[in-house]
């Protein structure tokens, strides 16, 4: 039977894409600040909390999926809650996805920019300080210049992860279409329909999709670096 | 660098009292000084003194301090208060520069200029720039700089934030001779042109006689001795005066220049001191310093003697060294102190004792700033 690509339903790689870009944008808000934290934090604290919130990197996608849809759904403590406040349960719904996503992410957020801020001399820093630069302006003045990079790479990981993301997706979301059918859950559809083209179609384009992220990453990276080295 | 007077004015009312107290691990800082609110003092003493840390004290830069710090009639720290550190009118110069890295030196230079209130300014960046010679140097990034160019760049920037109160730890130390050499006249024209008052962290005494009018000595995080330079350089009972290079440093103004033999005479204490030529004008103010080896002590003003400079002092002071066939000897030449390293056979031989009046010849004199 010969596939018309006319009809390849499209929803799902937009939904993907609007999913991964406000994961990102939420991302990066929550980690930036937790991550300046961090690196001015105890070894103790720091480990706690790098700890666990590298968890998802090794939890089965299920297990987490598992305990959110526990902790949203309409017995869940978060559950209650949102219905409480007339806002419904967010299982089985695009912000219950984005919440999901942003635990899952974490880490990939987290990491890069955690390491970033944390080669940052406290001495450049000590230097701002006497040249009046006040804390938040040290922050934004240097502190995220020289962390530009680290930002870089967490924004692109976490983007790319959440598109591939689809265990935690399939307990949390469904596959709800416009609201939770995301690309990876469509894929999974159309080979359990035995819809190989489009499978084909969507997956080739995932794996072109990943390489050129990766890519694009060590590429500008190596670049990066190299200039570095040039101004040595 | 308009009001320069007033700078002048308002700098030598602001006089500096800092008492700090500081534990940390095994060691623990504990001062209390009074520093004038002009010239140069030099924070001096070896290494694991506490010169850097009461530095640091002085910006800001440690938190867990207790203390006071006043400057002028601004309270800096109190037990209530502490200011901290970008509110301090201060430009402090790190012993390894402390470039900002990702920025040239142009954009370093302006990182503290741009953050003061344009009425504030009392250096433009032209006047550092030239100031320190670094004309050719704003493109470039710092990773490019020699040691001596990045602490050049360094001392401008710290000037651009127009600071009442100059910082500097140890900037000398990590450079090496020449650029060592490449800095001190900068540092002196600073010191002439701004006239801010600087706390130069040193461990070389060399540096200290060179730049300091006023000194602390610190000892295992306590203050040993403050006072007048020269005053501390001839005290007997500090280590300074048995130092090898042990000198006494004092000033004068340029009297009379002597073409023929290529001689200037500096008019010191009532008395003309003969060194090679210097080319400045007449009534410069200049300071020299005579190392303790150099200075011998003769009974009768010597007429057959190649050394040109004999002056009459009084002994105020013999002491012991730590070598044995040596004494010290401390002379007062009209209020100016001078110290002399002679073998103890020769004080013997010639009967010295204190109160008696001797003459000093002077071997040499080096000039140390105008």
């Amino acid at each position: 039977m010969p596939f018309d690509i006319s009809t390849l339903d499209t929803q799902p790689i937009w939904l993907s894409l609007k999913l991964a870009s406000i994961t990102t944008f939420i991302l990066l808000l929550l980690v930036i600040p937790l991550a300046w934290k961090l690196s001015h934090s105890s070894a103790r604290w720091k480990s706690l909390i790098t700890a666990f919130s590298t968890l998802p990197l090794i939890l089965p996608p299920s297990v987490l999926g598992f305990y959110m849809l526990l902790m949203l759904g309409v017995n869940g403590p978060i559950g209650k809650l949102t219905q409480e406040l007339g806002l419904g349960t967010l299982a089985f719904s695009f912000p219950g996805l984005v919440i999901a996503s942003v635990i899952y992410s974490f880490p990939f957020a987290l990491q890069p920019i955690q390491n970033a801020f944390d080669s940052i001399n406290k001495k450049t820093l000590e230097a701002a300080a006497t040249l009046r630069a006040s804390p938040l302006d040290r922050f934004f003045s240097l502190v995220m210049p020289i962390a530009k990079p680290g930002i870089i790479t967490a924004a692109v990981l976490s983007f790319a992860h959440t598109i591939g993301e689809f265990g935690v997706i399939l307990m949390i979301g469904g596959n709800i279409p416009g609201e939770t059918k995301v690309l990876s859950v469509a894929i999974y559809d159309h080979v359990e329909s035995l819809e190989y083209a489009q499978a084909h179609i969507l997956s080739g384009g995932m794996v072109i999709f990943a390489f050129v992220v990766l890519f694009l990453l060590y590429f500008l990276n190596t670049a990066s670096h190299k200039n570095q080295k040039a101004a040595r | 660098m308009k009001n320069l007077t007033e700078a002048k004015d308002l700098a030598a009312t602001k006089n500096i009292a800092a008492a700090f107290n500081l534990v940390r691990n095994n060691f623990e800082l504990d001062v209390d000084i009074e520093i004038p609110g002009c010239g140069v003092t030099a924070l001096f003493g070896s290494s694991g003194s506490g010169k850097t840390t009461l530095l640091r004290c002085l910006a800001g830069l440690e938190k867990s301090t207790r203390g006071n710090l006043i400057i002028g009639d601004e309270v800096w720290q109190s037990d209530t208060d502490f200011m901290p550190p970008h509110k301090r009118e201060i430009g402090y110069v790190f012993q390894d520069s402390n470039l900002f890295e990702h920025l040239n030196v142009n954009d370093n230079l302006r990182y503290g200029f741009n953050r003061i209130d344009k009425q504030q300014r009392r250096i433009s960046i032209d006047q550092a720039v030239s100031l320190l010679g670094i004309e050719s140097l704003l493109s470039a990034m710092p990773a490019q700089l020699s040691g001596g160019q990045k602490q050049r760049v360094a001392i401008a920037r710290a000037l651009l934030s127009s600071p009442n109160l100059l910082l500097m730890d140890e900037p000398l130390a990590s450079l090496d001779l020449s650029s060592k050499a490449e800095i001190l006249p900068y540092l002196d024209s600073i010191n002439t042109a701004l006239s801010i008052p600087m706390i130069y962290v040193s461990h070389s005494p060399d540096e200290v006689v060179r730049i300091a009018d006023h000194m602390v000595l610190l000892e295992a995080g306590k203050v040993r001795a403050q006072g007048a330079v020269n005053e501390l350089l001839t005290r007997t009972d500090l280590p300074l005066a048995h130092l090898n290079e042990a000198s006494a440093v004092v000033s004068g103004k340029i009297k009379e220049h002597d073409q023929r033999y290529h001689l200037t005479y500096i008019h010191i204490a009532d008395n003309d001191i003969a060194t090679s030529i210097i080319g400045r004008d007449i009534g410069t103010e200049v300071r020299v310093r005579i190392l303790a080896r150099d200075v011998s002590i003769a009974l009768q003003p010597e007429s057959r003697s190649s050394i040109s400079n004999v002056l009459p002092c009084t002994i105020t002071e013999l002491s012991a060294t730590h070598d044995l066939a040596k004494v010290l000897v401390k002379l007062n030449l009209k209020n100016e102190q001078l110290l002399a390293h002679i073998t103890a056979k020769s004080a013997d031989t010639l009967g010295l004792k204190t109160g008696m009046s001797v003459y000093a010849q002077i071997k040499s004199v080096a000039l140390m700033k105008s």
